[in-house]
């Protein structure tokens, strides 16, 4: 499924950092936060808890604290001031997008 | 960061706490790994500035005790509650005195549909694309007010995004009327120009005096278009990603925290710490720099940094240097009088929240709509912005309010028909950001003396 971010190219070629949304094998690129990891593969991060809808982060700077994520193991992170690591395991909401 | 390097100067050796992963803030944000961009491609026209602060930085680090990735969360007191992000403790500092230099946030309004997956702030666009080098989609319309939605939006269309137009509320005639100000800072007037024109020489259509904003889309999949007014015309641009912000907010929670006082600033349209000598907060022991304490933007905040230093040198007893902050503070009135000018061209648009209908929401966190915090102003009781929060909850959720709380503010006064100083501000409450509850049942100390309450 294709993401809403875009990844530009970098002048070094940098290493790619795989990590894992739903179950599925997905990569990132070293230096993404893990909400730019997540966005670059998927269109949201989550269900508004009041029933209004999917977010998918806001501010980049961990402001409004709309990126927290669920990761596979229940504990829950802020998206945006979270660096991506190998092998981490996102549940995201599955989309009809 | 200058403050820091003032005490180093005089021989202290100062804690340097920041929630940051690296030194430089917001405008001299450095990419968590660097990906072989060069400090122009990185901050432009101010790559200068940047790369001396950041020498600045790297010489002096032996001599701080840096904490990157470090929250304060609290201040009570001569205490500063901490949460090391990296080792995941929490824990509390004593501070004889504290410098605040907490930057600024985004100022957002509740237009229709910004909660949709697609808006981001025009901020979090910016730090995007300087921290991760990545576009918040390759089609983008840019919707605010200000130098920083031109800024933006040149660095988005110059990285190759379709940059479909900059949606501007500020009308012409009073960018023209308010310009003359800027004379006191002729640097600033031509770097906006030369923003435009770059602008327009990249074929980006500017829109001016914009309202009705919408953006538009499905809540489960997200934005397809945004859609205004301009000129006496409708527009409806198809886009996956907009970018909003409507200048910047300061972030004076802990500053409040720690006792200072706050005044409405009518310039400003947002509350303020009372300053005196540009950095003595109310609190003895406590000096504010840079944009959390009024907006004065990034050049002002290195000296007003600097000028907090020379303040806590004297308060220990040392001598300052009197000619330098002579030339300081010449400088940085220089620089509040173009700030002025600036927040005159660009006045942050609250007139749009006269059409604000009671289904839009206002509070990101809690799914409040306009219509749910009118609904509760009639309530007995209601009477200023801390009652509207705590029966409605905007401003309750995560995000403390950064958000919302002059939005709300302004629903509150125009139901009340009264104006800010009547209504009041939305009070912090510790911790300012989510901290993890076991890390903070560790450290948590009562407040001994109570001096809180
Ligand atoms: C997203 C964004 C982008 C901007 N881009 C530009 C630009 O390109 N050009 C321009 O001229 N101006 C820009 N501005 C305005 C500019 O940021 C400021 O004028 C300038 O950075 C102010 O410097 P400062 O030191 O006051 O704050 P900042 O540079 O924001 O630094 C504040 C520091 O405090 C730290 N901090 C804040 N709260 C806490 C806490 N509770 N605990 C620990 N650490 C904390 C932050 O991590 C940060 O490092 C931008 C503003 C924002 C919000
Ligand atoms: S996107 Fe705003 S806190 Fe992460």
């Amino acid at each position: 499924m294709p993401g809403r971010l875009h990844h530009l190219q970098n002048p070094l070629p940098g290493k790619t950092v795989e990590f894992l949304i739903n179950g599925r094998k997905v990569a990132g690129r070293e230096g993404d936060s893990l909400l730019t990891a997540i966005l670059t593969n998927h269109k949201a991060v989550r269900q508004s808890e009041f029933g209004d809808g999917l977010r998918a982060g806001f501010c980049f700077m961990g402001a409004c604290q709309d990126c927290w994520v669920e990761l596979s193991d229940g504990s829950k992170v802020r998206a945006c001031t979270t660096l991506l690591e190998e092998g981490t395991h996102v549940s995201l909401p599955e989309l009809k997008l | 960061m200058r403050a820091a390097e003032t005490l180093v100067k005089a021989g202290l050796r100062p804690v340097v706490l920041d929630e940051g992963f690296k030194a430089g803030g917001q405008i001299y944000r450095q990419p968590p790994v660097p990906d072989g961009r060069e400090p122009e491609d990185l901050y432009g026209s101010e790559a200068e500035k940047a790369c001396a602060l950041h020498e600045t930085f790297e010489r002096i680090r032996p001599n701080i005790d840096y904490r990157p990735r470090t929250l304060v969360w609290n201040v009570i007191g001569d205490s500063v509650d901490y949460y090391d992000e990296s080792a995941d403790v929490a824990g509390r500092l004593q501070a004889s005195h504290l410098i605040l230099a907490t930057g600024a946030t985004d100022r957002t309004l509740p237009l229709p549909g910004w909660t949709l997956p697609g808006v981001y702030s025009l901020g979090g666009a910016q730090i995007s694309l300087k921290a991760h080098h990545s576009l918040i989609g390759q089609e983008v319309v840019f919707v605010g007010t200000g130098p920083l939605l031109y800024l933006v939006s040149l660095q988005y269309a110059k990285a190759g995004a379709d940059v479909k137009a900059v949606v501007e509320t500020a009308s012409w005639s009073n960018q023209l009327r308010h310009a003359s100000g800027l004379a006191h800072l002729p640097s600033a007037a031509v770097r906006g120009v030369g923003f435009m024109l770059s602008l327009r020489r990249m074929g980006v259509p500017i829109y001016r005096g914009a309202h009705a904003i919408r953006f538009e889309g499905e809540s489960d999949c997200g934005l397809t278009a945004v859609s205004f007014e301009s000129g006496g015309r409708s527009h409806r641009l198809s886009c996956i990603a907009a970018a909003m912000g409507f200048g910047v907010r300061s972030e004076w929670q802990l500053a409040e925290l720690a006792g200072a006082q706050l005044s409405w600033s009518d310039i400003q349209q947002q509350w303020v710490p009372d300053l005196t000598d540009h950095v003595r907060a109310s609190v003895d022991g406590l000096y504010l720099a840079g944009d959390g304490a009024g907006v004065c933007g990034a050049d002002a905040a290195e000296v007003r940094g600097e000028l907090a230093g020379f303040a806590l040198l004297q308060d220990l007893g040392h001598s300052v240097d009197a000619s330098r902050r002579q030339v300081l503070e010449k400088s940085l009135k220089k620089q509040w009088r173009a700030r002025a000018a600036l927040d005159r061209m660009y006045p942050v648009p609250m007139h749009l929240l006269d059409e604000l209908a009671d289904d839009t929401l206002v509070c990101r966190c809690e799914a409040i709509a306009a219509g749910e915090i009118r609904h509760v102003l009639v309530r007995p009781g209601a009477e200023d912005v801390n009652r509207a929060k705590a029966f409605s909850r905007a401003g309750m959720g995560r995000c403390q309010g950064r958000m919302c709380a002059l939005n709300v503010q302004a629903i509150v006064e125009r139901a009340k028909e009264q104006g800010p100083q009547a209504i009041g501000w939305q009070r912090t409450q510790p911790p300012i950001k989510p901290v993890p509850m076991a890390a903070m049942a560790d450290a948590y100390v009562p407040d001994p003396e109570g001096t809180r309450e």
